[in-house]
């Protein structure tokens, strides 16, 4: 996983409330076997028409927004399935985070596992960034993840919450099986007691 | 020590290390794969150069994209589903996993494969990328879904980062009448509960009804405790299932046996365990369920109506429920027993196994489907086919009129050569009838095997209580 640490980047406005798995990604990209390659379908729908044009309309179609690396969004941002398709496309895209007043709870969860900054802010703050997106002169934002602060283009800045375990994680780029594997001690401890008292699960062969 | 929970008795017995926030590292003993949702677990232990801990630990099967036509193979199913199964194919063979491909008679179902071959086991900690993992809870297993992400954490530690949920027990008093099965229990309980009812808990099933149930039974009523939104569903271990798990490929044998046994009778719960929450249900008050809508919880009796979105308690609710009703093509007001049905679904992890099978022979012998009826049977494994076909029950599906298939997912996901068309109207005995489930605009209704085979001959769905 990707450390994170300050991010220097352009942010887009996306302002819906709701946005869902089923819009960052689509059920018929689900067929693949890497998390790689899933950007250019993100927010299909949106994106392109039927016949695969592009959308001139949508925020990501227009420059300068085509090199964005953080979306500012509504509510509930994530919502619907558990597929962890949704961040590996918005990280495959190049995003590497998002703000809004609030997200789902698997995909706030599965950001994080991903190495995405998911940044959660009073409705007030989100509109004032909302509002600095919509112009490409004020659209570049500095996020600060030790600092737990996002600096405007004119140098105000807004902090932020975050939980200090994920913080470390993020800052680190420790991944969840990183941090587990610092416990491999334990797990050999537990297996040695378990191969003793059910030996037949260390056994198994089919027949 | 005080009095635990079948639930307490596992997890306590499973922890690893926790953490002062209470995430816990637990033990995971043993894990199931398919080809969907995990190519790209294999795909992160390849860029970090990290290894499988305990590939013996792991069961992979292809089941969700496969066909189930005659003289399947990876070649024959559907294009942009050969890419996950030889994926799947590569990556046991490079990290020393099982694997039952599509053409190995051990195939089938994932959740019905691991209680066939004896790798499910009363009291283990058990994960699988599918959310029905909940199945193996009939066993007295701790067993739930996982993410892919957890897939890789589980392959590369065996151990899984958790939070205890809660305990809940609902308790089904008396017996089931006839005609009535586990799988009409499950709906009845989801009516009752609804689809968010079991969140954050994990739901002991208990009372006599339950301890009436065959293991085929329970782990259909298991299956969909994840329905209910409960993270996994448990039923205590008993004799009926120790008997089920014996001389079975994967399970402990001689002193071994003896054993696992004298442990596993240490897990039901204490008497006077607490628990969070209680739900009590009357067995005899069970009828027949189908649905009406576009998700579990949208269930009435057969002898019920289509609801009417006016009587909802609020405008969001007369919103859903409205439309569910447009999606379902159904008014207010019809009598369940008049819905007409185009197509038949008798399958999936719920309900597909050898039990299942034969109560749908029953309902089928010596009948004929309704000539505007079509549908298959879909045994869950390639060894229970085996068997119906021993025991005369393809011979009957097939006079009867439906279609006898190989075993996999097929019509309960709509990711493979099986879907219900566009518009059409099911019968299914699977556990989601969710927008787009079965295929496009595919209208589901989650009903009992014989509930579904007694549709196919009328047509319609009809009260199976009435036709002994
Ligand atoms: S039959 Fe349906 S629910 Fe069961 S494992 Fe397959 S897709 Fe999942």
């Amino acid at each position: 996983m990707e450390k994170f640490t300050v991010l220097k980047g352009l942010a887009a406005p996306l302002a819906v409330i709701n946005v869902d798995t089923d819009m960052i990604i689509p059920k018929q990209f689900l067929k693949g076997i890497t998390r790689s390659g899933l950007g250019k379908h993100l927010f299909h729908e949106m994106r392109f028409d039927e016949d695969g044009r592009e959308n001139p309309a949508f925020v990501l179609n227009r420059e300068p927004y085509r090199k964005a690396q953080i979306i500012v969004s509504g509510d509930n941002f994530g919502c619907g399935s558990s597929r962890e398709h949704a961040p590996w496309a918005i990280l495959d895209f190049g995003i590497r985070a998002i703000v809004a007043p609030s997200f789902a709870d698997i995909f706030y969860t599965n950001c994080f596992k991903n190495g995405i900054l998911a940044v959660k802010l009073p409705q007030g703050d989100v509109a004032q960034l909302m509002a600095d997106a919509e112009s490409a002169a004020s659209a570049t934002m500095t996020i600060d993840l030790a600092a737990q602060t996002i600096r405007r283009h004119d140098g105000r800045e807004i902090g932020f919450e975050i939980d200090a375990f994920r913080k470390r994680c993020m800052l680190g780029g420790l991944d969840d099986i990183g941090l587990t594997l610092e416990h491999t001690e334990k797990i050999a401890a537990f297996e040695g007691r378990q191969r003793r008292s059910l030996p037949w699960l260390y056994d198994r062969k089919p027949a | 020590m005080a009095p635990r929970t079948l639930y307490d008795k596992i997890w306590d017995s499973h922890v690893v290390h926790t953490y002062d926030d209470g995430t816990t590292i637990l033990y995971v003993d043993q894990q199931l794969i398919h080809e969907v949702l995990s190519p790209q677990a294999f795909e992160g232990l390849r860029l970090t150069n990290r290894r499988v801990r305990r590939p013996e630990a792991t069961l992979a099967v292809a089941d969700h994209n496969t066909p189930t036509t005659d003289g399947r193979s990876d070649e024959t199913a559907e294009d942009d589903a050969k890419e996950q199964l030889a994926a799947i194919r590569k990556n046991c063979r490079d990290f020393g996993i099982t694997f039952f491909g599509v053409e190995d008679k051990r195939n089938g179902i994932v959740h019905v494969i691991g209680p066939e071959q004896g790798v499910t086991q009363p009291g283990m900690t058990l994960v699988c990328c599918d959310s029905h993992t909940a199945t193996h809870g009939a066993f007295g297993a701790l067993a739930f879904g996982v993410s892919t992400s957890e897939v890789e954490h589980v392959l590369a530690t065996q151990t899984l980062l958790a939070t205890k949920s809660k305990n809940m027990r609902i308790r089904v008093d008396g017996r089931l009448p006839f005609g009535v099965t586990s799988k009409d229990l499950i709906l009845a309980i989801i009516g009752k509960i609804g689809t968010a009812g079991g969140t954050g808990y994990v739901v002991e099933f208990a009372g006599e009804a339950v301890r009436a149930l065959s293991m085929e039974s329970r782990m259909t009523m298991c299956n969909m405790a994840i329905e209910g939104g409960a993270r996994a569903g448990l039923v205590a271990p008993d004799e009926k299932t120790f008997a089920y798990v014996k001389g079975r490929t994967f399970a402990p044998r001689g002193a071994d046996w003896e054993r696992a046994v004298a442990m596993w009778s240490q897990l039901p719960s204490d008497p006077d365990a607490r628990y969070d929450r209680e739900v009590v249900l009357n067995g005899p008050d069970i009828a027949p369920m189908v649905t009406w809508g576009t998700n579990p919880e949208q269930v009435t009796s057969i002898d019920g109506t289509v609801p009417d979105p006016e009587a909802a308690p609020n405008a969001d609710a007369r919103k859903a429920m409205a439309n569910a009703l447009a999606y379902m093509g159904l008014t207010p007001g019809t009598r369940i027993a008049e819905i007409k049905v185009d197509k038949i679904f008798i399958g999936s992890c719920t309900n597909s196994r050898i039990e299942d099978l034969r109560e749908v022979a029953k309902v089928l012998k010596g009948r004929r489907i309704a000539s505007h009826v079509a549908g298959i049977v879909v045994p869950g494994s390639q060894f229970i086919k085996q068997q119906a076909e021993e025991e005369g029950i393809a011979e009957i599906v097939k006079a009867a009129g439906l279609e006898w298939r190989n075993a996999g997912c097929s019509m309960c996901l709509g990711m493979n050569p099986d879907r219900v068309p566009p518009g059409e109207r099911c019968a299914s005995t699977s556990n989601r009838n969710f927008v787009g489930r079965q295929g496009y605009k595919a209208r589901t209704h989650l009903v009992s095997p014989v509930m579904a085979a007694a549709a196919a001959i009328a047509g319609h769905f009809v009260d199976v209580r009435s036709w002994a």
